[in-house]
């Protein structure tokens, strides 16, 4: 139970690691594939942030009096990582928009159907 | 002036000229410019080779040193893949004028801007030695290109090109995780400092999650059946000049940073062992192999025939791998290399096609190869080079390959390489027969030849592709060093 407790952020990056990629094969809606997909990587956010945390650690600017500092890096790491993922997400929609003018829908299994509609005409 | 100083401009140059590029009206500007910082970038990359081939070269950023600051680091097999990418963007880009105006009329320098974010990106990845650097290069890549999938003119362009990131997100994101464990066991992101930390920690299971982590979302990224569901639609649906250099390069680069991982991070010794890779690498390239050509065999669009056939090309690199030797690995970058000069010789020959006759379904091809007989002629020359008939580059890659699998003593591995080249002569045949030996349907109108703006390049290309399996010396001189120093010096004879 200690184990179990002692790792709970694992825990929480896990359970909503699985959540995200549950979403994104499940869903058929292409928004909630990128609702998902953003989940997914939030996850892995997570898991790198808690990582950098140091127990009884300050905040790591010079100050006097403190000895015990959390790691900065994996904070600037992320920083990073979140302008990917918001990259990531704003294409992933504007590409949902662009699909919904050209065919009328984001469900995957009705684009499906109409795919092959396309094929056929070739 | 130090080579290793002038090394990070073939990055910053294509990475610098894009926001700009975005901001030329017009046709001309941002395809000169385009063209300009290719050929700079090659110029770079040209003069990094023989360096690297003499010692591994190091540029430290900002001038804080490695491991605390970022660091390009470069040996044999980066300057390989950088040169590799530079020459095929200065190659296709001149080609590609043409296509670009036809396919992509509007909006011209947002698309060339997208073309350099690519080319910086890939080159960020293949001359980076920290590893989150190329997760951020290869956001920065794989972001672009989706976005030039999606010029394709079929409204399918878009579904290819959102499902491409659905499944690329997935694939860097899995890569992110597996860098992720690797930091917090070793505190370091610095590729080479990780070779040398690791030892310490490998036996334990966050090590070989992040082996394994790194190896699927790579392998994503780089198609290995059966990951490889997003490519075909991606390729067949973008704009010609796209899967031209897509084709060429995006799934190398890929490639190469999984050799890199399995290598020299983790080293041969552990990546091995610790997980049973060339298993796995031998069944899943053998599959992908049979799989891609055999789908290539029955379809109609000759784009997406290629594109199937890149999946089994795919598979002759990984079967290089499965190896795990010295002349496996060469054979692994020798393909990656001879396989960008044919497939981009292939797809530039369709662009042509495309440019003339607007589609390459093989029922409307019939007969043109009378009237495109240049076109034609260049596309039966490269795809002997696809089949491995000497003396072109491809006969060198699939002999080294077979000589690997003698070597190993795998010699009924012989026996699937030639039934899947066989295959090969089968869908390259197929079109040679529709578009040479078969009437021109009635009352078609009639296609004029290719112009030689576009014939010249594609020509330039076939010979490289003939040039290269006669004088060996760079590409395989150079395949040899890379695969030297990728396993450390040290030759292990296969699998145990």
């Amino acid at each position: 139970m200690t184990t179990f407790l002692s790792f709970f952020n694992y825990w929480a990056v896990v359970v909503l690691m699985m959540i995200g990629y549950y979403c994104v094969i499940v869903r058929g809606n292409m928004v909630k594939k990128i609702i998902g997909l953003g989940i997914f990587q939030t996850s892995v956010f997570i898991m790198f942030i808690s990582a950098g945390k140091i127990i009884g650690g300050s905040t790591p600017v010079l100050r006097d009096g403190v000895e015990l500092y959390s790691n900065p890096l994996p904070h600037v790491l992320i920083l990073t990582a979140i302008v990917v993922g918001v990259a990531t997400t704003a294409v992933g929609l504007a590409l949902a928009v662009r699909i919904q003018e050209a065919y009328g829908t984001i469900e995957d299994d009705e684009l499906s159907s109409e795919e092959e509609e396309d094929a056929r005409g070739e | 002036m130090n080579i290793a100083d002038i090394m990070p401009f073939s990055v910053l140059v294509p990475l610098i000229a894009a926001p700009v590029c975005a901001l030329l009206p017009g046709r001309r500007l941002p395809w000169l410019l385009c063209q300009v910082s290719a050929l700079a970038s090659l110029v770079i990359a040209a003069l990094t080779l023989p360096a690297a081939l003499e010692g591994t070269l190091s540029y430290a950023f900002g001038n804080w040193d490695p491991p605390i600051g970022i660091e390009y680091r470069v040996d044999a097999a980066n300057a390989l893949v950088a040169l590799l990418l530079t020459a095929m963007a200065t190659l296709i880009l001149p080609w590609g004028r043409l296509t670009v105006d036809q396919e992509v009329p509007e909006r011209q320098g947002t698309f060339y801007a997208l073309f350099l974010l690519v080319l910086a990106g890939l080159l960020g990845i293949t001359l980076t030695g920290d590893a989150f650097n190329v997760f951020v290069f290869l956001e920065i890549s794989s972001l672009a290109t989706y976005g030039l999938i999606a010029h394709g003119r079929d409204r399918r362009a878009l579904l290819a090109a959102f499902r491409y990131l659905v499944m690329g997100t997935v694939g860097a994101t899995f890569f992110l995780i597996g860098v992720g464990f690797l930091y917090i066991m070793t505190g370091t992101l610095n590729m080479a400092d990780l070779a040398e930390r690791l030892p310490a920690v490998a036996d334990t299971r966050t090590v070989r999650v992040a082996l394994a982590f790194i190896v699927v979302g790579m392998a994503l990224k780089l198609a290995m059946f059966p990951l490889h569901l997003w490519l075909p639609n991606a390729y067949t649906y973008a704009p010609t000049f796209v899967t031209a250099f897509l084709a060429a390069t995006a799934t190398k680069v890929a490639l190469y940073v999984m050799l890199r991982f399995i290598f020299t991070v983790f080293a041969p010794d552990y990546s091995f062992v610790a997980l049973p890779l060339a298993t796995v690498f031998l069944l899943l390239a053998l599959a992908g192999m049979f799989a891609g050509s055999w789908v290539a065999m029955f379809e109609q669009n000759l784009k997406r025939m290629l594109a199937y056939s890149s999946v089994a090309q795919v598979g002759y690199m990984v079967l290089g791998v499965s190896l795990v030797s010295v002349l496996g690995l060469t054979a692994s970058l020798l393909h990656l290399f001879n396989h960008a000069l044919m497939k981009a010789a292939l797809f530039m020959a369709l662009g042509a096609v495309i440019y003339r006759t607007g589609g390459v379904q093989l029922a409307n091809l019939r007969g043109l190869g009378r009237e495109m007989p240049w076109t034609f002629a260049a596309f039966a020359l490269a795809g002997l080079s696809l089949i491995g008939i000497p003396p072109t580059a491809g006969f060198i890659s699939k002999w080294t390959l077979i000589s690997a699998a003698l070597e190993a003593g795998q010699g009924w591995l012989v026996a699937l390489i030639v039934i899947t080249s066989m295959m090969a002569v089968i869908y390259i045949a197929r079109v040679v027969e529709t578009v040479w030996f078969q009437p021109r349907p009635e009352g078609a109108a009639a296609v004029r030849e290719a112009p030689l703006q576009l014939l010249i390049p594609v020509w330039v290309m076939v010979a490289a592709n003939f040039y290269f399996g006669i004088d060996t010396r760079l590409t395989l001189g150079t395949a040899t060093a890379a695969a030297e120093a990728l396993m450390g010096g040290t030759v292990s004879g296969g699998l145990q």
